[in-house]
């Protein structure tokens, strides 16, 4: 089954990206990814039924230190590289009335 | 050229200041680096300070480590306090740390310099190193070619001379398909070996910073150096940093395997035949050579790049334009400040990879790639471990193909991650590997193999990699 990335499914992936491409990036990406995708389905061949999924390489995923209260950043390192701020805040567009997809 | 080791002993033996190592590498750099483009910054005013207070307490009889004095530079997503950290993207533009990677405090610990940040494929992704926002890295040694990627600069930059050793990172191979197409020699530590705190996330599951350097005593050296468990990366599960000791001369009992089919096709003529000479270098050294067939072999590219784009599309999401980074300043709404400082910030690669790991990710879509390619992992990662009941280590090539052109295979995406094909199984296995030149293919370029070993076993990696240094010179 070879699955066709349109239009339609390139603005899809765009919102869930939080991107907005000019049209001949889009449209040089829907190319690209059509090819990618159905390379990717070779995938489809392989039998896993059953198999458990891995998401790390290890069973043994994490070494957690003792659960102590340590200092953290203090917010003036933390605003330094803000593009815009304040002494105290972020600041950012307005965002009342902002319909975030 | 002097390795590492070499200078550090000069410099102990007071036959080199550390200030007149540092002041000879920046002359290297800004003599040569116009042309290989390998350094995205340089400190100097900073690592001349430095070096002057490292000598002074090499003068009062200090010792930190084994490297100190070294001057090294580092690969540009890895945090450095006070210095920019760009990933080499327009959308890390005026981002400077405001603390250090561990790897970077663990350098300063030992005593060694920093000398400047590398050039890379921006966010580590791609294998060429021709996607960053501040230009291509050139091949020293033939300097219409790329230096392999994403840590193109710090092979390049090692192989040029401009700095005897450099930290680079590994998600799907980018330090030792840069390794191999510059001629020098890296290490991919075990997942968990080394901190990624502070290293710019990719891959999260993937990731992993390892060293480049001359030789394999080098690269074990800085080895020894970075890792070891880390309380701000509760990933990193080793238990203390690595130890070398003396150098073993003979492998009479290592049983090394040697994947059959990844010579088979898809393979230059030069590379298969110059890793097969590296294998039969092994036997020389009293190793024994059996072949197999590597299971799972067309699957794992597929699987690779499902999970690396999840992952990043995910990790990615971080670069909003309001914290640090690149801002889109005529945004009159958030969601449109998000969208056009991410468009205008991330270059195509990076893009194309967000968009796909949303895609893998996406409701309808999910099962059939993202839940595919962890079971994928899950059945690969069973073969590693049937594997090494069998064999030490596995000895394969780096890439299909030494370092090509530059321009020739960015427009064609998939032609580029097949490059990736004898690499990426290992960090979805999180193995340790070494890649080590072994000889140059006709028109003059170096190939690289790698050996693999199973978690952990970087000192059998290391010991294997010193026995056989004599035989592959000869041959090389």
């Amino acid at each position: 089954m070879n699955l066709v990335i349109d239009t339609e499914l390139i603005t899809y992936l765009e919102n869930l990206s939080y991107l907005t491409l000019p049209d001949d990036e889009k449209k040089g990406l829907e190319s690209d990814l059509n090819g990618i995708v159905n390379f990717l389905a070779k995938l489809n061949e392989l039998d896993t039924s059953g198999v458990e999924e891995r998401s790390h390489p290890f069973d043994e995923v994490n070494n957690f230190r003792d659960d102590e209260v340590l200092p953290s950043f203090v917010r003036e390192k933390i605003l330094q590289n803000a593009p815009h701020k304040t002494e105290e805040m972020l600041i950012v567009p307005k965002t009342v009335g902002d319909e975030l997809e | 050229m002097k390795s590492a080791l070499e200078l550090s002993t000069a410099i102990k033996a007071k036959k080199l200041s550390t200030t007149e190592a540092v002041n000879d590498y920046i002359t290297k750099i800004e003599k040569n680096d116009a042309n290989i483009n390998a350094f995205i910054s340089v400190q100097r005013e900073q690592a001349l300070a430095k070096a002057e207070a490292v000598q002074k307490r090499i003068g009062a009889g200090e010792v930190l480590s084994p490297l100190m004095g070294v001057p090294i530079a580092v690969k540009d997503n890895i945090s450095t306090a006070g210095v920019a950290t760009t990933c080499a993207s327009k959308m890390l533009k005026g981002y400077t740390p405001v603390f250090n990677a561990t790897v970077v405090d663990k350098l300063e610990q030992a005593g060694m310099i920093i000398l400047g940040k590398l050039n890379m494929d921006e966010f580590a992704m791609g294998g060429s190193s021709e996607t960053g926002f501040f230009g291509e890295v050139r091949n020293p040694i033939d300097t219409s070619r790329t230096a392999g990627g994403s840590s193109g600069g710090s092979a390049a930059a090692v192989a040029a001379g401009e700095i005897p050793l450099a930290l680079g990172s590994d998600t799907g191979g980018s330090i030792r398909q840069p390794c191999s197409f510059c001629g020098v020699t890296g290490i991919k530590p075990t997942y968990g070996s080394v901190s990624r705190y502070g290293l710019l996330a990719y891959a999260s599951s993937l990731d992993q910073i390892g060293t480049v350097g001359l030789n394999i005593d080098d690269c074990a050296a800085l080895l020894a150096v970075i890792s070891g468990a880390d309380e701000k990366d509760s990933t990193c599960i080793i238990d203390k940093p690595f130890e070398f000791g003396a150098v073993t001369e003979r492998l009479d009992n290592f049983k090394i395997g040697l994947p059959r089919n990844y010579f088979e096709k898809g393979i230059d003529g030069d590379v298969k035949n110059s890793v097969l000479a590296a294998a039969k270098a092994f036997e020389e050294a009293g190793a024994s050579i059996e072949e197999f067939d590597m299971p799972l072999t067309e699957y794992i590219i597929p699987a690779y790049y499902i999970i690396a784009c999840a992952e990043a599309s995910s990790n990615l999401s971080r670069y909003d334009g309001l914290k640090y980074g690149y801002r889109h300043e005529d945004a009159a709404t958030l969601s449109q400040a998000y969208r056009l400082s991410r468009s205008e910030g991330f270059g195509l690669e990076v893009k194309r990879r967000i968009m796909l790991g949303s895609f893998v990710l996406s409701s309808g879509y999910y099962d059939a790639y993202y839940k595919k390619a962890l079971q994928t992992r899950a059945l690969l990662v069973k073969e590693y471990n049937r594997l090494f009941e069998r064999y030490d280590m596995i000895i394969s090539p780096v890439a299909p193909t030494t370092a090509y052109k530059l321009g020739e295979n960015i427009s064609d995406p998939l032609k580029m991650y097949m490059g990736d094909i004898y690499t990426v199984s290992v960090n979805l296995a999180g193995l340790p590997a070494v890649a080590l030149p072994c000889g140059f293919d006709s028109e003059g370029m170096p190939i690289g193999f790698q050996l693999i070993g199973k978690a952990f076993s970087e000192n059998k990696l290391v010991d294997a990699a010193r026995a056989v240094q004599p035989f592959l010179k000869r041959n090389g």
